[in-house]
């Protein structure tokens, strides 16, 4: 079977060169699929996973109504070559034109090496890892400020405690998930000054057992409303609601796992960003290779209000929206980190600004610590 | 500190009684399979769709009760399936564990699929903590009627593994299949009702992780708990109270990374997260003893001979 498999691929492959041979000598042919686009996506977990995976099918389904996209769906690959196989069957037996690979781990080896056996094919990735220097110009990436729909968060959370504690589960101290961190608590303290971020790391994306324990143990250190950085959200956020405490979201939409806590929540809007890549290949055009924005740019929303904000939360977490739509910056500089006091961000930063992708600190008004 | 320190310690009562009883379940599900001389890795698959099947079944009849006895049901078939299994000759009992393992995390995921979304009636729990002021106390104090279940079962399984003729058999077997052959005995039916006997008590530990803590049905759910409860009988050497204390050790031990943190103490929380393993390990070296060992150990299990 698996040497079946071997030579099929290997005769697709001799194919798929020739006709890019064939293509070059007739030279800047058009692309084959600018009427007809099939999208091929892959899923680390399950689509209905209320985190991650969620986002990206919900945008999934609002795409599958643009005339002439197909789409093909896998989920619960693996970051092995596991990937890469699912990739080559949506190219070679589904005719995918568009690939979306979802998972950060997806990338190197397995983006990168199919973007070059299949030069036709274009391949984006959800992670700002692209390098224009390095990787093929049919591969690319994708991203979501998420931070940004995090201050939004943090605005609405600083004006819905009583203690001034907020708690915040954590899966890794990468820098996105740091930024994240790091905005909700200056979305708190942009509102109230005394307000305080207490994280807990759990050290995995998706920990269930762990979450729980660390939104307890928050809750338990006087935290009365509970947010996170973590793959699937649900055991988070349903523990802030069984122990009566608020809670903010992430990824995508939690609200109805806390019909009372439910503050509002940050979520991605990859709908925008498929969409457009849709648009661009029917109408013939290349397809960039770095797409990424924040509110700014409509990649990233908020939940809906639940029954958890107040009114005075919802007008000053409104405003906050209308403020990133106007590209008002979240780090405002100097500011320094929680543990030497030491300025790390000198100056004000705009919200896209790469400087910022490189975050490898917490800010002082957080508690808790990257190592 | 002192109000650092009571948090700590309250984290890791709430822990040891929230975390220790799906360990404390399958220990004991796995601790009688073993005794009658035969090993089930599978039970990480039963635990799995254990939780998947009470979560179904709570979700259609609005009891979770019915979704736990639901789960024993689900984890009996795997444990009978097993036993039947290994009853044919030549047949490697660890080996067919691994493939129950796949079998039963697959045919939950398969399965779970429509139910990760809704929202299922969960177990109440008995609100001990109610003479208490502190809120965190409370919660540690919430215990699941489970937990007492379980620590009952593991009562009566070591009083009957002792006392009764029931218990005489199944040690017998687990000792020697040809001393309990030559008894008359029969070996593989006794494996087979063990077995079965163990599924539902690892798939009724399923249903407290889908029922009651964390509480919600999803895919990673599990996260390798059934294999840990597997070696927690190693460790607890055959004896279901120790089992017990197995269990809450672990648990107790899981909750010191977040604990620490909530106190304030950031500082190396991937090692305090290693905690429960650090413990066992000590513990393990600390208490062995090459002897020892070999009298605990049931004389038939695969790894013995």
């Amino acid at each position: 079977m698996a040497l079946a498999n071997l030579s099929r691929r290997a005769f697709l492959q001799t194919t798929a060169a020739g006709t890019a041979g064939l293509a070059l000598s007739l030279g800047g042919a058009t692309r084959a699929f600018a009427a007809d686009l099939t999208v091929g996506i892959v899923y680390v977990g399950a689509r209905d996973d209320f985190g991650w995976n969620q986002a990206h099918a919900v945008a999934i389904q609002a795409l599958k109504l643009v005339p002439g996209v197909k789409v093909v769906e896998e989920e619960n690959v693996p970051e092995t070559d596991a990937c890469a196989k699912t990739m080559e069957s949506m190219i070679n037996l589904d005719g995918a034109g568009l690939i979306l690979a979802t998972s950060f781990g997806y990338y190197t080896p397995f983006v990168v090496d199919m973007a070059k056996k299949y030069p036709k094919v274009e391949f984006r990735h959800a992670a700002p890892l692209w390098d224009k220097d390095k990787d093929p110009k049919n591969a690319g990436s994708y991203f979501g400020y998420l931070n940004q729909g995090h201050y939004v968060d943090g605005v609405a959370a600083g004006l819905s405690t009583k203690s001034n504690k907020l708690g915040f589960v954590a899966a890794k101290p990468i820098a996105s998930v740091l930024s994240n961190i790091n905005s909700f608590m200056l979305g708190a303290r942009k509102v109230n000054p005394n307000a305080v971020v207490q994280v807990i790391f759990t050290g995995d994306w998706s920990m269930p057992v762990r979450e729980a324990e660390a939104a307890s143990a928050l809750v338990d250190a006087g935290c009365d409303v509970i947010t996170c950085h973590v793959d699937s959200p649900k055991v988070v956020i349903e523990t802030a609601e069984k122990r009566g405490v608020k809670s903010c979201g992430h990824n995508a939409s939690q609200a109805p796992l806390a019909p009372k806590g439910f503050i509002t929540g940050a979520e991605y809007k990859w709908e925008t960003i498929y969409k457009g890549y849709a648009a661009d290949l029917a109408a013939g055009k290349t397809l960039s290779n770095f797409t990424a924005g924040g509110i700014e740019l409509d990649m990233v929303q908020n939940t809906p209000f639940g029954a958890g904000a107040t009114d005075a939360a919802k007008t000053a977490a409104t405003a906050a929206i209308a403020d990133m739509k106007a590209k008002k910056p979240i780090y405002v500089g100097p500011l320094k980190d929680n543990k030497t006091g030491k300025i790390v961000i000198d100056k004000t930063y705009g919200n896209l600004d790469p400087y910022l992708d490189q975050m490898n600190y917490l800010l002082e008004g957080v508690v808790g610590s990257i190592t | 500190m002192n109000d650092g320190l009571a948090t700590v310690l309250i984290a890791m009562l709430g822990g040891a009684i929230r975390v220790s009883t799906p360990f404390m379940f399958v220990a004991l599900g796995e601790c009688l399979t073993e005794k009658s001389g035969r090993v089930n890795l599978g039970l990480e698959g039963t635990l799995v769709l254990g939780a998947m099947v009470a979560y179904a079944a709570s979700y259609h009849t609005g009891s979770p009760w019915a979704g736990v006895f639901a789960a024993g049901v689900a984890g009996s078939a795997l444990g009978a399936m097993h036993g039947s299994i290994c009853k044919l000759p030549k047949v490697n009992d660890v080996a067919v564990g691994i493939a129950m393992m796949l079998f039963g995390t697959g045919v939950a995921f398969f399965f779970g699929k429509p139910y990760i979304q809704p929202t299922a009636p969960r177990l109440p729990s008995l609100p001990l903590g109610g003479w208490s002021d502190s809120s965190s106390l409370k919660s540690a104090l919430d215990v699941n009627p489970l937990f007492f279940v379980g620590i009952v079962i593991a009562i009566v399984m070591a009083w009957a593994l002792r006392n009764t003729r029931w218990g005489l058999v199944v040690r017998t077997v687990g000792d020697s299949a040809a001393a309990a052959r030559a008894m008359g005995i029969s070996v593989d039916l006794v494996r087979f009702l063990t077995t079965t006997v163990g599924g539902f008590l690892a798939g009724v530990g399923g249903a407290f992780l889908s029922l009651s803590y964390p509480g919600s049905w999803n895919q990673g759910l599990s996260s390798g708990q059934g294999l840990m409860a597997v070696a927690l009988v190693i460790f607890a050497r055959w004896n279901p109270m120790r089992c017990v204390i197995a269990a809450l050790l672990f648990g107790g031990a899981g909750a010191i990374g977040p604990a620490l943190q909530s106190v304030g103490i950031t500082q190396g929380y991937y090692f305090f997260n290693a905690a429960p393993y650090i413990l066992t390990l000590v513990i393990m070296i600390a208490t062995s003893s090459a002897k020892r060992s070999a009298r605990d150990m049931p004389g038939e299990l695969s790894m013995a001979r």
